[in-house]
């Protein structure tokens, strides 16, 4: 996983609420045995026609927004399904960042593990970053993960809050599984206590 | 932690499964039971592969191919390249990893969470996981049950555990005597419409209340299923004698003596007096009358008798603009009533209504009625053993008399990632969880109610209140 240190970019205004994972990349686009080349697909429904063709109105097909790497939305971001194909998608188009109110659980996990930082913010503070994101290449937004704030093109500092164990994985790009292995001997002791207290649980082979 | 302490269901299951906190709070917490599918696994195992790991527990893992199997005749094998890759790279990954498998042509297979509980696989008291948000199905047997990610499926392979905080609790009390023609799907639908789409985030929901105990597990596993649309990530129910009658005699749970030693140890669960919620949310049943959605959130839902919302009444700019996107999509007008409009598809199936009471339901609406010219419905059992026990009780005949069409088992056109598809501008009366824009197919329509609604909606060709059947 690539470490996530500051990134200073542009950013993309995207003033919806429940933005779902069928939008950010529907079912039909899940049949795929890999983790990249997804980016393509991003936002399919919002981003082109039937035809194939892009919709002139719709923000990442704007400039600067081609190359944006924040998102900021409204209220409950990656809302639906568990598909980590969502951030996968939303990676290999670039987007490192994505500010909100708040966001759907199993998207905010899936997120951290792909190097993306989810950053909660209040509503009128989002709002205030989705006008200076609507000013577009010369206003970008800089996050700084180690001094956990967000400044914006002003140089206002906004400071947000993180799990610190989240932090430290995202920082040092760390692989969860790795971390955990290490603590192999406590798995191996608890896994022991429970033959012995539910003697009773089946096995899934039959 | 104090033992004295008085804790909630939710509290008692994740205490008992906490291997290890971290210092920051963080957890790593056991996990009992990893129920594997074709769509969110491949690059977990790919992970394992290309880092030289083991899948720590196959003996704790189930993998069951649903979402991309086609419900016409199964010997013809999967027409579509990319969806039979999905389904063959699962079946070769089994096999290298060891995993115990159910394969598409066995009679038990069916959509995940269907299969879980009803062949005992899931059992009250457990941690179960799954790459798929409705695993909260599970938890109506009284078992902490959430959906992850690719890469936590991969994490649970390797070290079966999660890296985890713990959630909020929320209890939602129903009471009440349920009225004519609702069901668990009007309760769960009125439930979303009160609390909204993100009522439930970062929250662990306990169902409770007289309504709730009084439901069978169908109901139950329906409630449960649909609280991640709540935004929570698990939706429990206490287990009682109901969730025990349910359990005892399936398939893999525990048997004998054994099953008695499980009975004594999940009477133990139920929150204790005192314990402390975050949230409490209380409904009667008075609120509840068979819901239908307008929208394409699930918390846009309106009682059948209701009429659509008007965005001009809505003071948030925000919502106010996400009501007018969702009118235009659905081609519905402010202030129309839902009866009367027009339905081109009927789907009675899913993970939230696929069990054999939710065909008798439908089945006891479609007897000696026809669908109406032009609609299209579909019936799609949740498993073959559904399958075959409502071929026993002759449900199928009921259904193919009245023009309905009987399918193989699986997800089929709750997200259409198979060829049941919903074409553009299709209005669908479906029985399944999500009516976002295109989950049924692009610019498809959906409709989320009940099983006995969709039947009435397909015999009708029109959205109607089922009471008014008869
Ligand atoms: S039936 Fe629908 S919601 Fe349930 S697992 Fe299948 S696709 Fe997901």
């Amino acid at each position: 996983m690539e470490p996530f240190t500051t990134l200073t970019a542009v950013a993309a205004p995207m003033p919806m609420q429940n933005i779902d994972t069928d939008k950010i990349i529907p079912a039909r686009f899940l049949k795929t045995i890999k983790r990249s080349g997804l980016g393509i697909h991003l936002f399919d429904p919002l981003r082109f026609n039937k035809d194939g063709s892009e919709k002139p109105d719709f923000v990442l097909n704007q400039e600067p927004y081609r190359k944006a790497q924040v998102i900021i939305a409204h209220e409950n971001f990656g809302c639906g399904s568990s598909r980590e194909h969502a951030p996968w998608a939303l990676l290999d188009f670039g987007i490192r960042c994505i500010i909100a109110p708040d966001f759907a659980d199993i998207f905010y996990n899936n997120s951290f593990k792909n190097g993306i930082l989810p950053i909660r913010l209040p509503r009128p503070v989002c709002d205030q970053l989705i006008e200076d994101a609507k000013l577009g290449g010369n206003a970008r937004v800089t996050v700084d993960l180690e001094r956990q704030v967000v400044v914006r093109p002003n140089g206002e500092e906004i400071h947000f809050d993180i799990d610190l164990f989240r932090k430290h994985s995202l920082l040092n790009g760390l692989d969860d599984i790795g971390q955990t292995l290490q603590h192999g001997a406590s798995i191996d002791s608890f896994e022991a206590k429970r033959r012995q207290s539910q003697p009773w649980m089946p096995s899934t082979a039959a | 932690m104090s033992a004295t302490r008085p804790r909630t269901l939710f509290d008692k299951i994740w205490d008992s499964h906490v291997v290890e906190q971290l210092p920051d709070g963080t957890c790593i917490l056991y996990i009992d039971r990893h129920l594997v599918h074709e769509v969110t696994s491949p690059q977990a195992f790919e992970g394992l592969r290309m880092s030289g790991r083991r899948l720590r527990r196959p003996d704790c893992t189930i993998a069951v191919a649903d979402h991309n199997i086609p419900t016409t005749d199964r010997r013809l094998g999967i027409k579509e390249e990319d969806s039979r890759i999905q389904v063959e790279t699962l079946e070769k990954n089994v096999v290298e990893f060891g995993v115990p498998y159910i394969p598409i042509m066995d009679v038990r297979q069916g959509i995940v969470h269907i299969i879980g509980p009803e062949l005992g696989i899931s059992l009250p008291g457990t941690t179960i996981v799954c790459g798929d948000s409705h695993t909260s199905t599970h938890g109506a047997l009284g078992a902490l049950a959430f959906g992850i990610g690719t890469s936590e499926v991969e994490h649970v392979m390797a070290t079966q555990t999660l890296l985890q905080r713990p959630a909020k609790n929320m209890k939602i009390e129903v009471t009440g005597t349920l009225g004519f023609g609702c069901s668990a799907k009007d309760i769960v639908l009125a439930i979303i419409g009160k609390i909204t789409t993100a009522g439930g985030t970062g929250h662990v929901i306990e169902y409770t209340g007289d309504t709730i105990r009084a439901l069978d597990m169908a109901g139950r596993f329906t409630i449960s299923n649909m609280s991640i649309e709540a935004g929570a990530r698990a939706g429990l129910i206490a287990p009682d004698q109901t969730t025990f009658d349910y359990v005892r005699g399936r398939e893999f749970a525990p048997k004998g003596e054994a099953f008695e030693q499980a009975v004594a140890y999940w009477k133990t669960l139920p929150s204790d007096q005192g314990a402390h919620f975050d949230t409490v949310v209380t409904l009667t049943t008075a609120e509840i009358a068979p819901m239908i959605t307008w929208g394409t959130t699930p918390g846009a839902v309106i009682p059948v008798t209701g009429v659509v919302p008007n965005p001009a009444d809505e003071p948030d700019e925000a919502k106010r603009s996400q009501m007018q996107r969702m009118l235009e999509y659905m081609a519905l007008q402010p202030g129309q009533n839902l009866q009367d409009v027009p339905v081109d598809v009927v789907f009675i199936g899913s993970c939230t209504n696929g069990r054999i009471e939710d065909i008798r339901a439908a089945a006891a609406v479609a007897r000696g009625r026809k669908v109406a010219d032009g609609v299209q419905a579909l019936v799609v059992p949740g498993s073959g053993l559904v399958k075959q026990q409502a071929e026993q009780e002759g449900l199928d005949r009921i259904l193919l008399e009245a023009g309905f069409e009987w399918r193989e088992p699986c997800c089929s056109m709750c997200l259409g990632m198979n060829p049941d598809k919903l074409t553009p501008g299709q209005r669908c009366a479906s029985t399944s969880n999500r009516n976002f824009e295109g989950r049924q197919g692009p610019n498809g329509r959906t409709h989320l109610l009940s099983p006995s609604m969709a039947a009435a909606a397909a015999v009708t060709g029109r959205l109607t209140d089922v009471r008014q059947l008869g």
